[in-house]
């Protein structure tokens, strides 16, 4: 048996080659995204009613001149709508990716596990109950509803017999998700608040102002921070529970961390958009396709590749019926559902 | 020389305990084996050996010192081990995950340096992996997917190894390829192997030292001469079995057997 050393020469070269091939990848993604992602964004801010050419944009953006109508228009209303769009795309792509990771389920999305609806069902009662919450208070409510979510999918999925399986959860999810759908719906009828929530519902952006991005910012910032920080915890985690506390993980110090920046993401994304679906399904089997299964690089790939989604969905969504708005939550449920057909046909157990 | 010490330990899930009040000592630079019928609390056994479950009361000492209040880490860089049928997420390649066993040693982002490739390399080298270091493990079949958790524990460089059922699902020659290449590893380098096997003889033929156990009780431990006797093997199994020699190892195995009548 040959011992460390003997075997070093021989790899030394080896190493070379072999070390940067996926990390090339990711970081072509991530900065190619970023890119795409800016591009997107200039474009679906220049796309609306009001026809403004991507030049207008970029003097709005960096050289603003408050008397010109166009500049008001990208400013007051574009803008926040579309940067909302990204970061709400990253925040279900990266929830999702966390999800996927933590539980090894292929399936996990913060739509499918009953987090989304949790937050809107909260939102719910918030606009019924105490109607003028600031945005500020409602987000932590929405985190809040999150958890509640998670919590009643898990606690029913842990009940039945066999434990928690892949399919279990997202029947649970789908059934709490349905029975919190209808109890929002019930509140809404109730207090005469559906023009409210309705465009929680339609899962749209075009609510979103200023004030939004500037309450969410800090706490998606700091979850975002975080879930990369524990992105190579996460990539043990995925090896399964025994062989991270093997390799000498905390698992359950990853574990309650993870489940918190999930909750702050999800509970974040949803207090903006509403409980759309699918993104945080879609856009970690993506990314993991592209960039293999390190975490350290599908944790930052998720991010750009989520915001873009959901900013290219926005677009789509304005573009598809003109003057009217498709809600984006159908547009990528349109993509979303086959793609959750196809990963449950493959049994759910493929990570 | 025992290098891990079971201490009266009560082990259990939510209310049911499994085991209770068990004592064992792993001998230190042996091969241990595990043997019982299902359900008799061999795997669990493993579990809190290797701190996966907690103990209720009692303690696992590693070195003299007890398992719980070591950092996990510091117990990683002495300890590997190979859940049940443990499975890779899809299209990890077999250097990812061999490289996943050097995390003990390493700090911050964890960049791979030097000394981790020198080991990764190496435990791919003694698997016989190194032509399939870039295949994805999905494509590998049931007895090289095995040697690739066997690889992954080995470049963790630890002194102990346990393993659950290594060579359950696995074909009879690979069954015997995983077991020659743990004893290749405990007679070369003096690896301390504890694992849990379902098959008698093989058990005979690799261990050193065996440990019988029934409903969470050890039923008794010993050299292989000693645990694999006919009476022995009807109090843990409830089997009448024929005794012979092992060819190979001069050890004894079970030649056949069969069933006692009830009530005769």
């Amino acid at each position: 048996m040959s011992t460390p050393a003997e075997v070093s020469a021989e790899i030394e070269k080896l190493t070379e080659i072999k070390k940067h091939s996926r990390p090339i990848m990711a970081i072509v993604i991530l900065f190619g995204g970023v890119v795409a992602l800016l591009f997107s964004i200039g474009l679906s801010i220049s796309f609306g009613a009001a026809d403004i050419k991507l030049a207008t944009v970029w003097t709005a953006v960096f050289n603003f001149n408050p008397d010109l109508t166009p500049h008001q228009i990208i400013r007051e209303i574009r803008m926040p709508r579309v940067l909302g769009a990204a970061m709400v795309g990253s925040c279900f792509a990266v929830a999702g990716a966390i999800m996927q990771g933590m539980t090894r389920n292929p399936l996990a999305d913060s739509g499918l596990l009953g987090l989304n609806a949790g937050a809107a069902f909260m939102l719910a009662l918030c606009f019924a109950f105490s109607p003028g919450l600031p945005y500020m208070f409602l987000i932590m409510y929405s985190f809040l509803g999150a958890g509640l979510g998670a919590g009643i999918v898990y606690g029913i999925g842990s009940m039945s017999r066999g434990g928690l399986t892949p399919m279990r959860l997202v029947l649970a999810g789908a059934a709490v998700s349905a029975l919190l759908g209808a109890l929002s719906e019930g509140i809404a009828l109730y207090f005469r608040i559906g023009q409210d929530l309705a465009f929680w519902y339609a899962g749209g952006v075009s609510g979103t102002k200023w004030i939004h991005l500037q309450v969410m910012s800090p706490w998606i910032l700091a979850a975002m921070i975080g879930a990369v920080i524990l992105s190579r915890s996460i990539t043990l985690l995925s090896l399964g529970n025994e062989v991270a506390i093997g390799l000498g993980q905390k698992t359950k110090t990853i574990k309650v961390f993870g489940m918190l920046i999930v909750l702050i993401l999800a509970g974040a994304a949803v207090s903006v958009v509403g409980a759309v679906g699918f993104v945080g399904l879609i856009v970690p089997h993506l990314t993991r396709l592209l960039v293999g299964h390190d975490y350290r690089w599908i944790i930052p790939c998720s991010i750009v590749i989520g915001g873009l989604l959901v900013v290219l969905a926005d677009l789509g969504a304005r573009m598809i019926n003109p003057p009217y708005e498709t809600p984006i939550g159908a547009l990528i449920a349109l993509i979303g559902v086959p793609f959750f057909l196809y990963l449950a046909r493959k049994g759910g157990k493929e990570l | 020389m025992s290098i891990l010490k079971v201490d009266q330990v009560a082990i259990g899930y939510s209310n049911a305990l499994i085991i209770d009040d068990l004592s064992v000592s792993i001998p230190e630079k042996k091969i241990t084996t595990i043997i019982g019928p299902n359900g008799c609390g061999k795997s669990t056994l493993l579990k809190a050996i290797s701190r996966v479950l907690k103990t209720k009361s009692g303690a696992v000492y590693l070195d003299g010192r007890a398992i719980h209040q070591l950092q996990t880490k510091e117990v990683a860089k002495k300890m590997a081990i190979l859940p049940q049928s443990a499975e890779a997420p899809a299209g990890l390649t077999v250097f990812e995950l061999v490289s996943y066993g050097r995390f003990p040693h390493q700090s911050g982002f964890g960049s791979l340096k030097k000394e981790d490739y020198e080991y990764i390399y190496w435990a791919l080298d003694v698997t016989g992996l190194m032509e399939f270091k870039d295949r994805s493990i999905e494509a590998l079949s049931g007895g090289q997917r095995q040697r690739v958790w066997i690889a992954m524990a080995l470049a963790q460089g630890t002194e102990i190894l346990i393993l659950d059922e290594p060579t359950t699902y696995l074909d009879l020659a690979h069954q015997l390829d995983i077991l020659l290449l743990l004893q290749r590893l405990n007679e070369e380098e003096g690896r301390t192997i504890v694992m849990v096997l379902h098959d008698l003889n093989h058990a005979s033929r690799f261990s050193d030292y065996m440990i019988a156990m029934k409903d969470g009780a050890l039923m008794m431990e010993g050299t292989p001469e000693e645990v694999m006797t006919c009476l022995n093997l009807q109090s843990v199994f409830n089997i009448d079995a024929s005794i012979a020699t092992c060819p190979f190892s001069k050890n004894p195995i079970c030649l056949s057997y069969q069933l006692f009548q009830k009530n005769k």
